[in-house]
């Protein structure tokens, strides 16, 4: 071991980390270095699920069945259907029942919970996904209409650890709070990326027998209206979404009161009470 | 000078909540697992007469279904410490599933099917059938209200001067009704569990904020010791209130696996989440403010009555802040409850304080048009200098550099008193303003630190984060006073193996925690300085440890940075590989020498479509006094996400329920509406830091709910503005501006 | 959900063959309404035929100048045609003003004329609701009926068609072609397509069982130029009407050769006012034109206990969305 840690270097990112700095150009993070902002949201994400979370689940993996555990008899599922599709590249062949849709088939069978259940009926948007590069919500896909079609979760659109530019927009403007919508505010932001390329329009779109590409404030938020954020994070959404659209950064809506400013308003204030 | 406290960091679960790696309760993998479907009933009040199970039973998967006939009965059940009355030596009377034919509310879950796979249990759900003896019930606060009493606990309100002679005296005086409907959270996450037994000992993954509550509650129920259960709730998606007491599902699905020897999972639907956990409740409130000419208060007569269930009391204080708020000799401001027959209401956002903070400050706006005087002035002249309860001074206060600097960066000048005076093309534009006031609260809470010679810290306390930025928060305050870049430090929550913490409930985390992390971090530095000065030739001898601090892997002195020590040297002389300090920080009794809230001052702009009805909320800022803010992103994220639930409240939000059936309409996001994206503008956020060294070592109040208290009434005080119409009775939706 | 038997059709033909086999057989294309009415246990097939591999989503341009447009072409697609957007604009609002990008990417234009109201009472099993379940009564007659119908109503059933793309195709006057199981196609004009609750809720349109939608015809359209879909809700987005819009007007100068005027979310149908339509015939484009058109409009509603407000905002929206198609605002 080392006499003494280095206390004053940045922690040693991996190739992957190395590749993700390059890969986010626009990823700045004011009063701190873009290297530290990485290595410690990497750093402190893996760590956690590293240390508790999986060794958690694989305590529980390795739990033997109860002798006396009750299974319902045994029966071949009812109305069973077989779909092969892909998912994030991968080809899955499922044996399902057919009432299984995607959203069920994401979270409860392929082990891919980032698909997330709001409210199981599309009112909500959490679990949105790119089907054919499309967004749409799984929660009313049928599994069964899925054959030979080409699925995108959350999951999918990192490549390695290398985040896609909207995740990483997302950290950079605070798009989020609970985390839980956000999967599928990201997969709809990536759709509509892509709509908008085709010159989709939408209903505030003002002539709708004209076609743009550019997106402004407003067409953002619209079309981003179905996917709920209990959190209201939606400031931070737009400003994520509007700097991969136009690659342009957004200004900070917030600020602290500066000592001068503090010293001026007392002033006035108690010269106001004299 | 601060390296990390004040500055802006992105949240150290980012990574994780953006790739979908973060795991919420429903989403742990356990072998064997059963699907949970829950039942619910279909009467108000009254009794099962039958329940005919076994076409249920039959259905392909189902392993079992329980009802009130054969679910084991739960042992009594403790109180946690968000439970009303807030006393733990009362049994809580919360509502439990299945433990006899008494139906207490609609849509409460009569039975529980429990089958192979979720379609298998979703659809033999649909099979159960109950019938009821009836019995006459009433869901309408409107009805009852006559029937409401005072809560029992605490002592019933006393007025203070004599508000009866001073209002009837009063040069001028507005007296108005307003109503606030029943609302429900609607957390983005559903309410899940996995419950895992082995043997006499039980793991649960639950949707709590408050993980060592859910614990007890469970140890109760099964009558085992509460170190036999384990509840882990690393991530929370969205709560707001909702899962500050243990629901009924945490018990039932522990009920369900216990029976059945193998782990079982359940998830709320959408529409199970309107009665699987309590709400906001019916709020009717009737004001009276008299004044002088000057503007000057003379009385205050504040009376609001709310619903509770018919089989347990709650309150949420709801005319609180208004003995606090202003200056006025003359004040009565009680809070009576009435019982319904709903699930008992709970604490859901700002709660008490946004329902009477909507009504007071709406009428302060009434006061001020009835007196010609600007709204904001209003608020300055009737200024607290101390508080008006107590007659203690604050610990600090900032309110009237809030409204001064809100002013001038809104544009208030500009303002036309006039309502329906200003415009923006067809639009009609209104300006509203309103006093936001939420308590500096602190409870007891542990954290452990580990400092390893490695230079890593490990730090562990059992509180949540529901979204507030409680991971990252922790990991700056660890990193500041350990000396550490915040990489080097992980912190870790959810978990009834880590230190107990309090619940994350009334934007007290960041004091309770947060404090308890800043006494541990020193009660490392101590520990070190004694370490180091067993050796002789120690450069900090005769150093007391409040002399000391830690920065980049060395202990040095405060006063003099040449002298210092470094801490894996330390370590290895005396063979240590790690220090480890557990530190539990309390409330300082300094605290009740003053007065301790935090303060905001909130301005909103609308525009109103006067031939729709439509109401846009085209400008929000937030100016906020709340001690030291931690991380302004986050805060700022939080004042965001006050503002839209302002807007939710003020215009959106309503549960709908069909007083003949008792039953609620409307449980679901098509018709329950919360804010979309197209709702919420720019939100804007200035933070006036006050330098408060009584209510906390770190001098942070906290803000999560202080963002929205004042928010409901500055959209409805901008409505009046805009459209010269008062509307009394949120939400404002279009019908009422027709 | 109850247990069913998914086929995946290959073919109109066969998908029409296999549902009228089977009186408790569905069909199966977008999904969004049918698998959340499934869910809800309110839709209970025991087979859903799935046409999403039919050849059906074709948009291309009619020998008479007008447009087809498949049954499965998604909303998305239809809305962002180039055919629809320049001679079908109106088209194009109504169903952007629709549920959300996702659901829209889902959802197709035959399964949007198909979309059952949004009633409180429908969606609860535990509730009375005839158009659900014949004969249990309605719960929203003497319940809770702010979302509810103006006009049409029965005192069997007060629910409303709560679609924005249909009211567009009711003011287009488009044709639906519908095929049945034995190969015959039938054109039902959009007007005859829905129908008022009577004393049958249960039916919201007049399809035979098994009959299959394979397109919708638009005519040659003289309203590309003037033409506005409102949509008045209680958020931004994402959200039903309250009350919606369709407005098409051909002019001649500054005069009104011909109008259309549809309401939505006012009845079990879009709602076309002839009256409206007759009011503003060879009439100048003007504010005062369009109150006495809207107020013909509404003359005859029929509010319930909590709706009334939707006479006076029907009248309001009425008035904007032909100041928008007029080009006066």
């Amino acid at each position: 071991m080392n006499d003494e840690f280095d206390e004053t270097s940045e922690p040693e990112l991996t190739a992957d980390e190395e590749a993700l700095v390059k890969e986010m150009p626009t990823l700045t993070n004011v009063g701190q270095a873009r290297r530290t902002f990485l290595g410690q949201t990497l750093a402190g994400s893996l760590g956690l699920f590293a240390l508790m979370l999986l060794e958690k689940e694989q305590a529980l993996a390795a739990l033997g069945t109860s002798p006396d555990a009750v299974f319902a008899r045994a029966l071949a599922p009812e109305n069973p259907i077989k779909v092969t599709l892909k998912v994030n590249g991968a080809a899955k062949t499922l044996e399902l029942d057919s009432r299984v849709v995607l959203l069920d088939a994401l979270r409860e069978r392929l082990e891919l919970t980032g698909t997330k259940k709001g409210c199981d009926q599309g009112q909500c948007g959490a679990c949105t996904v790119l089907v054919d590069g499309r967004r749409v919500l799984s929660c009313l896909t049928l599994a069964a209409t899925l054959e030979g079609r080409e699925v995108t979760t959350i999951e999918g659109l990192a490549k390695g650890k290398q985040l896609h530019p909207m995740q990483a927009a997302f950290i950079k403007y605070d798009g989020f709070q609970c985390g839980y919508c956000t999967s599928g505010q990201i997969c709809s932001a990536v759709g509509l990326l892509e709509e908008a390329k085709r010159g989709d329009v939408s209903h505030v779109t003002t002539d709708v027998t004209q076609t743009t590409t550019r997106l402004s404030d407003d067409e953002i938020r619209e079309r981003m209206s179905g996917n709920i954020c209990r959190c209201g994070a939606y400031p931070g959404i737009v400003a994520a979404i509007r700097e991969v659209h136009t690659g342009k950064e957004s200004a900070r809506t917030w600020r602290f009161v500066e000592e001068e400013e503090l010293a001026r308003i007392r002033k006035e204030i108690a010269d106001e009470t004299v | 000078m601060a390296r990390y406290i004040g500055k802006e960091m992105s949240r150290v679960d980012g990574v994780a909540k953006v790739t979908g790696r973060a795991k919420y309760a429903a989403e742990f993998k356990v072998p064997n697992l059963a699907y949970g479907f829950i039942v619910l009933g279909s009467v108000a009040k009254g009794t099962i007469k039958s329940i005919d199970t076994r076409e249920a039973e039959s259905s392909p998967g189902v392993v079992r279904v329980f009802t009130h006939l054969n679910t084991p009965k739960l042992g009594p059940k403790a109180n946690t410490e968000y439970a009303p009355p807030r006393n733990n030596r009362e049994q809580d009377k919360s509502f439990r599933a299945l433990q006899s034919d008494r139906i207490y509310f609609n849509m409460q879950p009569v039975a529980l099917v429990v089958a192979e796979t979720y379609e298998q249990a979703r659809y033999a759900a649909r099979l159960v059938r109950a019938t009821y003896n009836a019995e006459k019930h009433t869901t309408d606060t409107e009805a009852v209200r006559e029937r409401g009493r005072f809560p029992s606990q605490g002592q019933p309100p006393k007025p203070r001067g004599n508000p009866e002679e001073a209002m009837k005296s009063a040069p001028v005086k507005v007296e108005a009704e307003y109503r606030i409907p029943v609302e429900h959270h609607n957390p983005m996450e559903p309410h899940a569990a996995i419950a895992v037994w082995e043997g006499d000992r039980l793991t649960i993954f639950d949707k709590t904020q408050e993980v060592y509550g859910v614990r007890r509650h469970l140890a109760s129920s099964f009558n085992i010791p509460e170190d036999n259960v384990q509840v882990i709730s690393p991530y929370v998606g969205g709560a707001f209130g909702s899962s500050l007491r243990p629901n009924y599902y945490p018990s039932l699905t522990a009920m369900a696996a216990r029976e059945l020897k193998r782990p079982v999972k359940i998830v709320y639907t959408r529409t199970q989440m309107f009665t699987g956990h309590g709400h906001r409740p019916y709020t009717i409130q009737k004001i009276a403010l008299g004044a002088e000419a000057s503007g000057k208060l003379t009385a205050m007569i504040h009376e609001a009555v709310h619903n509770t269930s018919s089989f347990e009391e709650f309150s949420d204080n709801t005319t609180g802040f208004t003995r606090q708020v202003y200056a006025c000799p003359n004040l009565y401001a009680p809070l009576r409850i009435t019982d319904v027959d709903l699930n008992t209401p709970t604490w859901m956002r700002a709660p008490g304080a946004v329902s009477g903070m909507f009504a007071l400050e709406c009428a302060m706006d009434e006061l001020a048009y009835a007196l010609k005087i600007d709204p904001l002035e209003l608020r300055l002249i009737n200024y607290a200098e101390v508080d008006p309860v107590s007659g203690r001074p604050f610990s600090s206060k900032a309110l009237r550099e809030c409204y001064r600097l809100g002013a001038e960066k809104f544009g208030w000048k500009n303002r036309k008193f006039e309502p329906r005076s200003m415009r923006d093309g067809r639009l009609l534009v209104g300006w509203g303003t309103a006093t936001g006031v939420w308590g500096a609260f602190q409870s007891p809470a542990s954290a452990r630190i580990t400092y390893r010679a490695d230079g890593t810290a490990h730090v562990v306390s059992a509180t949540s984060d529901i979204g507030p930025g409680t991971y990252t928060v922790m990991t700056m305050i660890a990193a500041e006073y350990l000396g550490l870049t915040p990489e080097r430090v992980q912190f870790e929550l959810g978990d009834t193996k880590f230190p107990r913490a309090p619940a994350q409930g009334g934007s007290q985390t960041t004091s309770s925690v947060g404090s308890a992390v800043h006494g541990a971090a020193l009660a490392i530095g101590a520990r070190l300085l004694t370490l180091a000065n067993q050796d002789a030739s120690s450069p900090l001898k005769g150093a007391a440890s409040a002399d000391v601090e830690m920065l980049d892997g060395r202990l040095r002195l405060k006063s003099d940075a040449s002298k210092s020590v470094s801490i894996p040297e330390v370590m290895r002389r005396n063979n240590l590989t790690e220090v480890a300090e557990t530190f539990e920080s309390r409330p300082s009794p300094e605290r009740q020498k003053y007065a301790t809230l935090a303060h905001g001052a909130q301005f909103i702009e609308v525009k109103v479509d006067p031939d729709i009805g439509q109401v846009r909320v085209t400008r929000a800022i937030e100016v906020t006094a709340c001690g030291k803010i931690i991380n302004p992103k986050a805060s700022h994220s939080q004042e965001i996400g006050g503002v839209v639930w302002g807007i939710g409240m003020a215009l959106q939000e309503a549960t709908e329920i069909d007083h003949r059936f008792g039953r609620i309409m409307n449980p679901n996001l098509q018709h329950y509406h919360v804010p979309v994206n197209a709702d919420v503008y720019e939100i804007e956020t200035i933070f006036v830091e006050e330098d408060d060294t009584v209510v906390n070592p770190l001098g942070v109040k906290g803000m999560g709910e202080l963002g929205m208290v004042g928010i409901p009434a500055a959209i409805a005080n901008a409505v009046f503005h805009a459209t010269g119409k008062r509307i009394r009775e949120l939400p404002i939706t279009p019908d009422k501006l027709l | 959900m109850r247990p069913f038997k998914y086929t995946r059709a290959s073919e109109a033909g066969e998908a029409a063959r296999v549902v009228a086999a089977n009186p408790n057989a569905k069909f199966l294309a977008g999904g969004t309404n049918i698998l959340d009415l499934m869910k809800e246990d309110v839709e209970r097939p025991n087979e859903l035929v799935d046409l999403t591999r039919l050849k059906l989503a074709e948009i291309k341009a009619a020998p008479d100048g007008g447009v087809t447009i498949g049954a499965l072409a998604k909303n998305t697609d239809t809305a962002n045609h180039p055919l629809i957007r320049k001679s079908y604009p109106l088209l194009t609002q109504a169903i952007v003003a629709g549920a959300s990008g996702q659901l829209r990417n889902m959802a197709t234009n035959g399964g949007n004329l198909m979309q059952r109201t949004r009633c409180q009472y429908f969606y609860d099993t535990a509730m009375p609701c005839n158009k659900r379940e014949p004969g249990t009564g309605c719960g929203a007659l003497e319940g809770i009926n702010r979302i509810h119908a103006i006009f049409g109503w029965s005192e069997k059933c007060v629910a409303t068609y709560p679609g924005d793309m249909a009211n567009a195709l009711y003011a287009l006057e488009a044709q639906v072609r519908v095929r049945n199981a034995s190969g015959r196609e039938r054109t039902i004009p959009i007007s005859e397509f829905h129908r008022l609750p009577g004393d049958r809720p249960e039916k919201d349109n007049n399809l035979e069982h098994g009959e299959l939608i394979v397109a919708i015809d638009l005519p040659k359209s003289p309203f590309a130029k003037n033409y506005y879909y409102l949509k008045v809700r209680d958020r931004a987005s994402y959200a039903f009407a309250l009350v919606a819009v369709a407005a098409a007007l051909e002019m001649n100068g500054s005069t009104i050769r011909q109008a259309r005027v549809v309401m939505g979310s006012v009845a079990h149908k879009p709602w076309r006012s002839a009256e409206a339509e007759a009011a503003l015939s060879g009439k100048p484009a003007s504010e005062e034109s369009f109150r006495r058109a809207a107020d013909a409009a509404l003359a005859n509603a029929k509010p319930l206990a909590h709706n009334a407000y939707k006479v006076e905002l029907g009248k309001r929206a009425i008035v904007r969305s032909l100041m928008r198609a007029a080009r006066l605002i």
